[in-house]
């Protein structure tokens, strides 16, 4: 029995990121009463990104200072469904946000949207390959919506961002300018592309000459003043060097905190409440029907909330386990295929090149922003021939200088000591004049990649950790392996010193050490129908249709670019149906 | 013995940080490339904005007298005073780890720390059931067993650099193993400890006069590079703390 029951709320929104947030602008403005329960602090950009205690390395990037408190909850590990998992105890290859802005305050702000040829990926394989390329174990699906259906809401999303960058693709025309494989834009974006830092240069034109098709990486930073659609303001970016892992002391880097809370703080049909853990989705005996939420506030009492209309908003990993607590939707189980909740755990792969120059190129590496940088799509989805290469994917290619942060961001060759004099020598001569581009390759889904309850491990409150079963796959590590294969032309045209290139051997385990990205995707995924999904192309429950589940958990499979631009168009585009659809009329959006 | 004397749990150590932060405070005005500088910029720093440096000895509170020699005597094998300037512990990193030691993150504070543990492969990250703090105070006082067995009663400090160098490669290759803690946990926590107190904040004790960010040309907390995106030339000015300390 709950400590204290709340009054009834139109709306409660599980979560404060971009999603929670997006979904509480949007509902507060159709006129529900929306209350959103975050288990982290409130955060704003003065206090919490204040400058010059944001520009802090120690304290934001190696202390996790905005990160979720891993005392209080992880997740568990494990290679296969036959072993016994163990807790991911020290922050290593994923690091979820925790307070209000979540993953939003401390992201790199890089806003891709699909390739329309992701959201059908199954069939598009399936078209143009052949059925026989998907291996039997690869559980590949169509998203249920398309490109053009997102199309309106990827503008809408990239004007609340002040999106700097350049189109590719303009109602079919190709511009010359951006990405040419990139899916039809209505318009440009909302500002031009941030100015290009000495590696960017080098990058964009060693790939133009090797006949690649580089172009402005699309930038949820200003490139100048702006307002928002929301009324909210901001600056150009400074090249600060200190976007992911910290806030923006800017007002620069889109995030919940500068695009959409100061507006919706003052709106009377909304409420906020920090530190507020919800445990559970309450459903009435029909087991059809939410009644609302349970959640553990500051005080630890045990608060109900009734609510018409529940919106799960978490960071992926948590908004599935909270449909596994609530008991919403069947366990998947690789053994028989059954049930969806868990289903298609997937993830990203990583390589690259690093570049080391003499002393006459000037680097500087600290002149960093989050997402402003060079890319090119000629090895992506859409233009990779997955037949010759026997393999089904994608890579993006980018050069994007983060920052020059000494402790996690320098770069030494190989063979460089580890320590003592040498590695003082060789951090003095490399710092200034060694950049990488990375290589971000997609991940498939495959059947014994799954998420559930774990057994042993508990969280602060006694419940069930939630167990990650994923290992690297050959079928992913394959197509990186191309992607460094293809574009050691690029690095031998940037003109450096010395090149090396990284890409895992065929057979690499997933390592819970390094960071690797924060792009956890499925276990919540959408489809066509109830069988083989957790959602409706709405993202709304097939099984409990007051429960919408917002979030990159409803992505059937990873792709190559970063998740938030996919995610918040379909929380927007989820939003615009509920508010034109389902307010008149609750129920299922989509008949089972 | 004054009471000032007697209360400083290490005479020899106080003096020589005292010694070292006399050292980096005098090595603050001049590291500028004056070269590099635009006429405007040339001129003397204005005292006005400088930050008066503490030369205060600084008195461990977690480690102990046995542990501030064996932290000196390694962190100085591993980032070592030489040509290229001053080493760890010319630049505080003893500081900077007895106050992360003191932090919550020597506690483990936000890891998850509940068992059962089990050994699992390296992959699977941190599964000890050791706090960082429990790490090295273990770690030190395994190591220096180990160096009383193999150098006839000598601990880790005692030895001769070259036979530190030794023992720290054979720990980094995991060819020292311990009862009490992971041999290989101990030295990654200590190299990267090491590192991150040479090249982080000086607001966090170590990086005294910033003497890692003048070794390598990072300007440190200044935050604003707007107009230099592009330019293939030398940053101009020297590193600046969050304390407002200039370098």
């Amino acid at each position: 029995m709950a400590d204290i029951k709340k009054k009834k709320v139109d709306v409660v929104v599980v979560g404060l990121g971009w999603t929670g947030a997006l979904t509480a602008m949007e509902l507060t403005s159709a006129g529900l009463n929306v209350v959103a329960l975050e288990r982290g602090g409130d955060r704003d950009t003065k206090p919490d990104f204040s400058y010059p205690r944001i520009a802090d390395e120690l304290e934001y990037a190696l202390r996790y200072r905005l990160f979720q408190d891993f005392s209080k909850e992880t997740c568990t590990l494990r290679y296969s469904p036959s072993e016994t998992a163990l807790p991911y105890r020290a922050y290593g290859a994923f690091l979820p946000g925790d307070g209000v802005g979540g993953a939003g305050s401390h992201w790199n702000g890089m806003l891709y949207r699909s390739l329309p040829e992701e959201l059908n990926l199954r069939s598009y394989v399936t078209e143009k390959f052949g059925a026989s390329l998907i291996p039997e174990d690869m559980t590949i699906q169509d998203y249920g919506v398309t490109y053009e259906e997102l199309e309106p809401f990827y503008d809408k999303f990239e004007a609340i961002c002040g999106t700097s960058g350049t189109a590719g693709v303009i109602k079919g025309k190709i511009t010359g300018k951006g990405n040419p494989f990139e899916g039809s834009r209505s318009g440009d974006y909302p500002l031009p592309p941030l100015k290009d830092n000495v590696a960017q240069q080098l990058f964009a034109k060693a790939a133009s000459e090797v006949g690649y098709h580089p172009y402005p990486a699309p930038a949820a930073h200003t490139s100048q003043v702006y307002t928002n659609p929301y009324g909210m303001q901001m600056g150009p970016c400074t090249y600060c060097g200190y976007c992911e892992r910290f806030g923006c002391y800017n007002y620069s880097k889109a995030s919940p905190n500068v695009c959409v809370m100061p507006a919706l703080r003052l709106r009377k049909n909304f409420e906020l409440r920090a530190h507020s853990h919800v445990t559970k989705v309450n459903l009435d005996d029909t087991k059809k029907n939410a009644t609302g939420v349970t959640y553990i506030d500051a005080q630890g009492r045990t608060v109900e909330q009734p609510a018409d209309l529940v919106v799960l908003c978490a960071y992926q990993l948590h908004n599935v386990r909270l449909l596994m607590l609530s008991g919403i939707g069947e366990q998947y189980d690789p053994a028989t295929g059954k049930g969806t909740v868990g289903k298609n755990y997937a993830y990203q792969v990583g390589a690259g090149y690093t570049l080391f120059y003499d002393s006459n190129t000037h680097i500087n590496p600290f002149v960093g922003t989050g997402a402003a940088g060079q890319a090119f799509d000629d090895l992506n989805t859409n233009q990779l021939d997955m037949g010759k290469l026997g393999a089904i994917g994608g890579s993006v290619v980018r050069l994007n200088l983060t920052g020059g942060r000494p402790i996690e961001q320098m770069h030494l060759p190989p063979g460089a000591p580890k320590w003592g004099a040498g590695w003082k020598k060789a951090i003095k001569d490399n710092y200034l004049t060694s950049v990488s581009f990375g290589i971000s390759t997609s991940s498939m889904a495959y059947r014994n990649c799954y998420l559930d309850l774990d057994p042993t491990y508990k969280d602060a409150h006694g419940l069930p950790l939630l167990r990650m079963t994923f290992n690297l796959n050959d079928n992913d590590l394959k197509v990186a392996q191309d992607a460094v294969k293809q574009t050691r032309k690029v690095a031998q045209a940037m003109n450096a010193k010395q090149i090396v290139g990284a890409a895992k051997p065929l057979g690499s385990k997933f390592d819970l050490r390094p960071y690797q990205s924060t792009h956890n995707t499925g276990g919540a995924i959408m489809g066509e129908r109830p069988d083989n999904s957790v959602v409706n192309k709405y993202l709304q429950s097939w099984d409990v249709p007051n429960v919408f589940v917002m979030g990159a958990c409803a992505f059937p499979q990873n792709r190559a670019y970063n998740p938030t631009g996919p995610l918040a168009a379909l929380t927007l585009w989820s939003l615009h149906h509920i508010t034109t659809q389902y307010l008149k009329n609750p129920g299922a959006l989509v008949q089972a | 013995m004054t009471d000032h004397d007697k209360s400083n749990k290490n005479q020899a150590t106080g003096r020589r940080i005292f010694l070292t932060r006399s050292l980096a405070a005098g090595g603050a005005i001049s590291a500028l490339p004056l070269a590099a500088l635009n006429p405007a910029q040339a001129a003397e720093p204005n005292p006005d904005f400088s930050t008066p440096v503490d030369n205060r000895p600084y008195t461990p509170t977690y480690f102990q007298e046995a542990e501030v020699a064996f932290l000196e005597a390694a962190c100085g094998r591993l980032i070592p005073k030489d040509e290229n300037g001053p080493g760890a512990v010319e630049a505080g990193v003893i500081e900077y780890l007895d106050r992360q030691m003191e932090s919550g993150y020597g506690h483990a504070a936000t890891w998850y720390m509940q068992g059962p543990f089990a050994d699992a492969p390296p992959e699977f990250g941190y599964q000890s059931r050791l706090k960082p703090r429990e790490v090295y105070r273990a770690g030190i006082a395994a190591t220096n067993d180990y160096c009383k067995q193999h150098f006839d009663g000598k601990v880790f400090a005692e030895l001769n650099d070259v036979q530190k160098d030794d023992i720290l490669k054979q720990l980094e290759a995991g060819k020292i193993t311990y009862d009490q803690v992971k041999a290989s946990d101990f030295f990654s926590f200590l190299l990267n400890h090491t590192r991150e107190g040479f090249l982080s904040d000086p607001i966090h004790g170590g990086n005294k006069g910033m003497v890692g960010w003048k070794l390598i040309g990072f300007p440190g907390a200044r935050a604003d590079f707007y107009d230099w995106v592009g330019r293939n030339e030398q940053y101009p000015l020297g590193p600046v703390s969050i304390s407002g300390e200039r370098g």
